[in-house]
């Protein structure tokens, strides 16, 4: 389902490498080509009638997507750039609350870094430690439904459908039973201070612990989904061969599962990981107002509480960047051959 | 005498495991939907049907019910039409500039929702746009558009082309080959695209948050009522969603599952 997001994001740099030569040979026209995977030969050798055909089906190309991307420009890269361009207004001397005119003030960047540098630090923190806790427990989930329950589509549907659901039962709904079931007065606290694993002023709602502990639930279909796409295409023969070759389960976990689903475990932890540190609902439900704030809560506070734009955009547009960085790092670093 | 196989019972004990977790708050929602809670569903006060009977009784709860019901109607069909003409188009041919569009598509799903609804708020200040429904509903077809297209290309890309090249064997024309035999293959995933894309806009709340102005989605609803206590009504909503959601999939799984049996047993 919302699998293979850095699948595509691979085709996207592969489909740049092969725009490069196939836009320079330059006798094809501008919009054409042939159908993907079908590299329809050399340019040269084709037939006049071969070019026209091949010039229509660049316009019937072009026609499906220009409606998406004009949308695409419209309300994700313009915008962008509009975020960029407001975080470095200025503020007229004496004007109200609020008012800002077009400037070009990179002070905002070294004022709102210094400010809150903590908070970018501790969303990573907290949006990585959620990750890996998403990754230990949809892992396991997702080998379940895809490799363990094959052969049973009933049950595995049921269980696919149980992942996706609670999509639908409101995401702050859930954060705020997290709240009630953490409660100080509810059963988890009761039960650890009962077993003395948490002393007896102790508590978890309003805790970093908390604050984590729903990151990684809410984000958890996001890590679960893409693995089990990944799985469920997986060939068993080859865990079998494993066996046959006297690997321990362990061993063939480790030498064959594992890497041939690293591309599923890429895409989980990144679709987790993003969310995760942009994330500030569960900061504001379960956290509290001192150590555990993260990033998204003070762009929200300064958009909407301070009123101020410049601060909230450069704020946004380091998040970005950052997470952009991490993000072509992590893919360099972990990305099996086929990714990079 | 066999050893104990720790990995045979690892996975399922475990992945059961998370299975309990990922639905405790949710059986939470539902057994607190039956709470005679009044006011505020904090603690449990005893039984009742009353909220099942009437969601509607706490003010404004299905206001924000049918707001997020229609924001995510006219979201997702907007996305699934503009994603799925995207995803042919990406996936089955080549432009100069399709290394862009890959691109321009994918990022939305590399930033994080913050700075997602925070940009495009940006704009609409810059353009002096009046916050409403129409720019909730415009900040959703943008995140959905590229979750639907990353689900249907991966479709589009698992097609056996044998099935096509086999339709224009028999003299089908390329139209004739896609009403037929593409598209027909397509459409679980395009279904798939649309649950999925609906379920993000429902879900949705920083996105809103920032662009809706003083329209109210229900996640946003629920956030502000957080504050002095949720209506028992709104659990009785969020339960009603999970249980629909479960219903609808998994009737159409078993539709398809004994059609498949009857088309086996046929065959």
């Amino acid at each position: 389902m919302s699998a293979r997001a850095t699948d595509d994001a691979d085709d996207a740099a592969s489909a740049a490498d092969a725009a490069g030569p196939a836009g320079s040979a330059g006798a094809v026209g501008t919009t054409t080509a042939g159908p993907a995977g079908k590299p329809g030969g050399n340019a040269q050798e084709r037939s006049p009638e071969e070019l026209r055909e091949h010039r229509r089906r660049g316009r019937v190309g072009m026609m499906l997507v220009v409606p998406g991307l004009l949308f695409a420009v419209a309300f994700f890269a313009v915008p962008v750039f509009s975020l960029l361009a407001m975080s470095l207004y200025t503020r007229p001397e004496g004007a109200a609350i609020g008012v800002y005119e077009p400037g070009l003030e990179f002070g905002t960047y070294a004022e709102v870094l210094s400010l809150y540098w903590e908070a970018f630090l501790r969303s990573f923190g907290f949006a990585l430690i959620a990750t890996i806790a998403a990754l230990l427990i949809g892992y396991p989930m997702a080998y379940l439904v895809a490799v363990r329950l094959r052969g049973k589509p009933l049950l595995q549907g049921l269980l696919l459908v149980l992942i996706i659901a609670p999509f639908f039962s409101s995401f702050i709904l859930r954060t705020q039973s997290w709240r009630l079931i953490l409660s100080d007065e509810g059963v988890v606290v009761g039960f650890l201070k009962a077993v003395a694993i948490l002393p007896e002023d102790g508590r978890l709602t309003a805790t970093a612990f908390a604050v984590v502990c729903g990151l990684t639930y809410n984000f958890l279909p996001f890590m679960t989904l893409p693995i089990y796409a990944n799985l469920e295409r997986m060939d068993l023969r080859l865990i079998e061969a494993g066996g046959d070759l006297y690997a321990s389960p362990f061993e063939t976990f480790r030498k064959v599962t594992l890497p041939l689903s690293m591309p599923g475990v890429l895409a989980g932890t990144l679709l987790t990981f993003i969310p995760a540190s942009g994330d500030y609902v569960n900061a504001v439900l379960l956290g509290n107002n001192q150590n555990t704030t993260m990033i998204g809560q003070v762009i929200d506070s300064r958009f909407f509480r301070a009123v101020d734009y410049p601060q909230a955009s450069a704020l946004s547009f380091v998040l970005m960047f950052a997470i952009l960085i991490l993000v072509t790092l992590y893919v360099r670093r972990f990305g099996t051959k086929e990714l990079v | 005498m066999r050893k104990f196989d720790l990995s045979r019972w690892f996975i399922p004990v475990f992945g059961g495991l998370a299975f309990v977790y990922l639905l405790v708050p949710i059986a939470y929602i539902f057994v607190f939907s039956f709470n005679d809670a009044g006011r505020t569903n904090l603690s449990w006060r005893g039984f009742t049907l009353s909220n099942w009977q009437n969601p509607c009784g706490a003010p404004q709860v299905c206001e924000a019910f049918v707001n997020s019901l229609q924001v995510g109607v006219i979201a997702t069909v907007v996305a699934t039409v503009l994603g799925t003409l995207l995803a042919f188009g990406l996936e089955r041919y080549r432009f100069r500039f399709s290394g862009t569009a890959n691109i321009l598509v994918f990022l939305p799903l590399a930033t994080p929702e913050v700075v997602l609804g925070a940009s495009l708020l940006s704009q609409f200040l810059n353009l002096g746009v009046e916050l409403g429904m129409t720019t909730t509903i415009i900040s959703h077809i943008m995140f959905c558009m590229s979750f639907v297209v990353v689900t249907i290309r991966a479709r589009i890309a698992s097609l056996d082309p044998k099935l096509e090249e086999a339709a224009a064997d028999l003299y089908a024309s390329g139209p004739m080959t896609f009403w037929k035999v593409t598209f027909p293959l397509l459409v679980p995933g395009i279904v798939a695209a649309a649950l999925l894309s609906f379920a993000m806009s429902f879900d949705d709340f920083i996105v809103a948050n920032f662009n809706s102005g003083p329209f109210t989605t229900f996640p946003q609803f629920i956030y502000v009522a957080a504050t002095r206590g949720i209506p028992a009504e709104a659990n009785v909503i969020g339960s009603g969603m999970f249980l629909a959601a479960i219903a609808l999939v998994l009737g159409a799984q078993l539709w398809r599952y004994w059609r498949g049996k009857r088309v086996s047993a046929v065959g």
